[in-house]
């Protein structure tokens, strides 16, 4: 899939960075609130980014990025409650021990595949709450009931308010993150990446190794959804075990299957995705109730789950590569008509 | 000495939880090579369907029939309408499939009978059941309930002419489709049959640990580092891996409260209960891939 129109993506990139300064103008359009759901899209679009580096380009399957995003923000909680640290150094310290929880984790993973890592991953997941209760871990962690935190205060005296500040903070992390993507996949070790991923055995011949690529590409991916999970951490300036179940783990896997499995582009728009079904969960319910005469309650993972499997059925590449797909299809189909219609033209003509 | 007994038995009843649904899961394994994430899910919905049942009037044996029936039915339709046109698909195309399905299984159970934690009855007679100070009632009826099943299908596949047309399905497909069997039905009745053995645990396992629809998450974890420990092939050996990581479990946190017993030091208890199975899971996969008995899969290039 070739890369998204440049133009296009400064574009979006100008807009991204203009319209909440229109918050004087447009006061109901551009509300804190939405700003905050906005940011919240942003760092599930980063890691999204990060699961889509290891499922996606590398072909490892990992059900349990919900683990490394609770590392994350259990890393940045942690120095922020303990160490004072400022909200702003803890990605980086974040980015560095999911990194090495990632890598080590990616040690085992080298014997496994296809269903086989999808099961170690399944029980990693199912397991994190528990771990992150642990007697041991208590001081640090807080045990169930977690840790409150502060949210980010405003710079230099900015005449920001908070979401808006926590907008730009979250934007330009995800910026710098999209650009380090997309210049690793368009590397040498990128490409290298995309070999195991579509031919093991050829990529090992040709001297790639292996080894090594599989288990940093399980590093940098734990270290991308760490960096969401930092982000979310100072967000919603609360951690609690309990939010880091395996559904969260689905999430991501719902914003890799809807974007496009394979596709940065398209982890940003699965990101987006299901915060804003997540969201609107409580007025689809109602509307499946009252409109559709539905007598229970519809979740957002009833919605998730059956897009999980008609996306496999229509969409195996996700909505960003099936619209791709069709696109070209439809091009193409249109380019030999053409030609053909030119044809005739010419013969009537003569 | 008494409380070791008691650790070991009642293992043994949450072996019998365990190796039921290992069993399913080997069997869906065998003949598809599918993992079945969403066993535990399934095995869920059908637990809530008997209580649904019983709270409308149904006795409890009857609706536990129905309900085993209904998962019957509800694993081959699933086989046929989900899994069949998925069948060449990549191994991530199935993942996610059945991770949608544990979505949907678990949301839709959610929604139709609430969050909420229910008692579930159990059927066992309180009185003179069980071997008092040893094993409860409820723990030996599941014992009991479990081995009849796994008897039952044991029989099913070793003396009957569609259990031999099962196993020969599963073992070589193309064969077995050469001498006239019809291989896809064929699977879509391992999966029935999955779908059913794994409603009895769920049935069975719901007066322990309460209805509720997670309920089966920590279960269906214990059934896989059980199926693998056993060889995720091996029927079996999912059956033993069952008992084997039963008793285990409860010897680790019986272990860890003696340690901190004697020495006040706490090192492992009941709420490491997930993070000993994802150990099993990752120990077992890495080290030893067959398993106990699981053959081991020499693959060419």
């Amino acid at each position: 899939m070739p890369a998204f129109p440049k133009k296009w993506l400064w574009a979006l990139l100008a807009a991204a960075f203009v319209v909440p300064l229109l918050h004087p103008l447009l006061p109901d359009v551009v509300s804190d609130y939405r700003l905050f759901l906005v940011s919240t899209m942003i760092i599930a679009a980063i890691a999204v980014l990060g699961l889509n580096l290891l499922t996606g380009f590398n072909g490892q399957i990992s059900l349990g990025h919900g683990a490394f995003y609770a590392v994350g923000a259990y890393t940045a909680a942690v120095l922020m409650d303990h160490l004072n640290m400022p909200y702003w150094a803890t990605l980086p310290s974040a980015a560095i021990v999911c990194f090495i929880v990632g890598y080590l984790f990616g040690l085992p993973a080298l014997k496994l595949e296809g269903h086989y890592l999808a099961l170690a991953t399944f029980a990693l997941a199912l397991a994190v709450p528990q771990i992150l209760k642990y007697k041991w871990l208590e001081g640090l962690t807080g045990g169930v009931q977690g840790i409150v935190l502060s949210k980010p205060e405003v710079p230099f005296g900015l005449p920001l308010t908070e979401d808006q500040w926590l907008y730009y903070y979250c934007l330009v992390v995800m910026v710098l993150l999209y650009w380090a993507a997309a210049n690793i996949l368009n590397s040498r070790s990128g490409r290298a990446m995309m070999a195991i991923r579509d031919q093991y055995m050829a990529a090992d011949t040709m001297g790639i190794d292996t080894a090594l690529y599989k288990t940093v590409t399980f590093g940098i991916s734990a270290a991308y959804t760490g960096i969401a999970g930092a982000l979310s951490a100072s967000a919603i300036a609360f951690v609690a075990p309990d939010s880091f179940n395996f559904f969260l783990s689905i999430k991501f896997l719902i914003g890799l299957v809807v974007g496009g499995i394979g596709s940065l582009a398209g982890s940003v728009v699965g990101g987006i995705f299901y915060v804003l079904v997540d969201n609107s969960a409580q007025a689809l319910s109602t509307f499946a109730k009252n409109d559709l005469g539905l007598q229970f309650d519809l979740s957002a993972y009833t919605v998730f789950g059956i897009l999980l499997i008609v996306l496999m059925y229509l969409m195996p590449m996700g909505i960003v590569g099936g619209v791709y797909y069709l696109a070209r299809s439809l091009y193409s189909m249109r380019k030999p008509q053409a030609k053909e219609q030119a044809a005739l033209k010419q013969r009537v003509s003569s | 000495m008494e409380q070791f007994l008691q650790q070991i038995a009642s293992g043994l009843a949450n072996g019998a939880i365990y190796a039921c649904v290992a069993l399913a899961l080997v069997m869906i394994y065998v003949s598809t090579d599918h993992i079945n994430f969403a066993q535990g899910e399934m095995a869920m919905f059908s637990t809530y369907l008997s209580w649904q049942l019983m709270s409308w009037g149904m006795s409890f044996w009857v609706a536990f029939i129905v309900a085993v029936a209904f998962s019957f039915v509800l694993g081959v339709i699933i086989e046929r309408v989900i899994l069949r046109p998925l069948h060449n698909a990549p191994v991530l195309s199935i993942v996610v499939v059945f991770i949608g399905l544990l979505a949907i299984c678990n949301s839709v159970a959610g929604a139709i009978w609430s969050y909420l934690i229910k008692e579930y009855p159990s059927p066992f007679p309180k009185s003179s059941f069980g071997i008092a100070g040893v094993i409860g009632p409820h723990q030996l009826g599941v014992v009991l309930v479990t081995l009849v099943v796994l008897g039952l299908l044991f029989v099913f596949f070793r003396y009957t002419p569609l259990g031999l047309a099962m196993r020969a399905a599963a073992q070589n497909p193309q064969m077995a489709r050469l001498v006239g069997v019809r291989v896809d039905w064929m699977l879509a009745l391992g999966w029935g049959l999955a779908a059913a053995v794994g409603a009895v645990a769920g049935i069975m396992v719901a007066h322990i640990v309460y209805l509720d629809p997670n309920m089966m998450g920590g279960i269906l974890l214990y059934a896989f580092a059980s199926a693998l420990v056993g060889g995720i092939g091996n029927p079996g050996g999912a059956v033993l891996g069952g008992f084997i990581v039963g008793v285990l479990e409860n010897m680790v946190a019986f272990a860890g409260n003696q340690v901190e017993k004697a020495t006040g030091v706490y090192i492992i208890g009941n709420g490491e209960k997930l993070t000993v199975a994802l150990i099993i899971v990752i120990f077992v996969l890495t080290v030893k891939p067959a398993g106990l008995f699981g053959r081991v899969v020499v693959k060419r290039v």
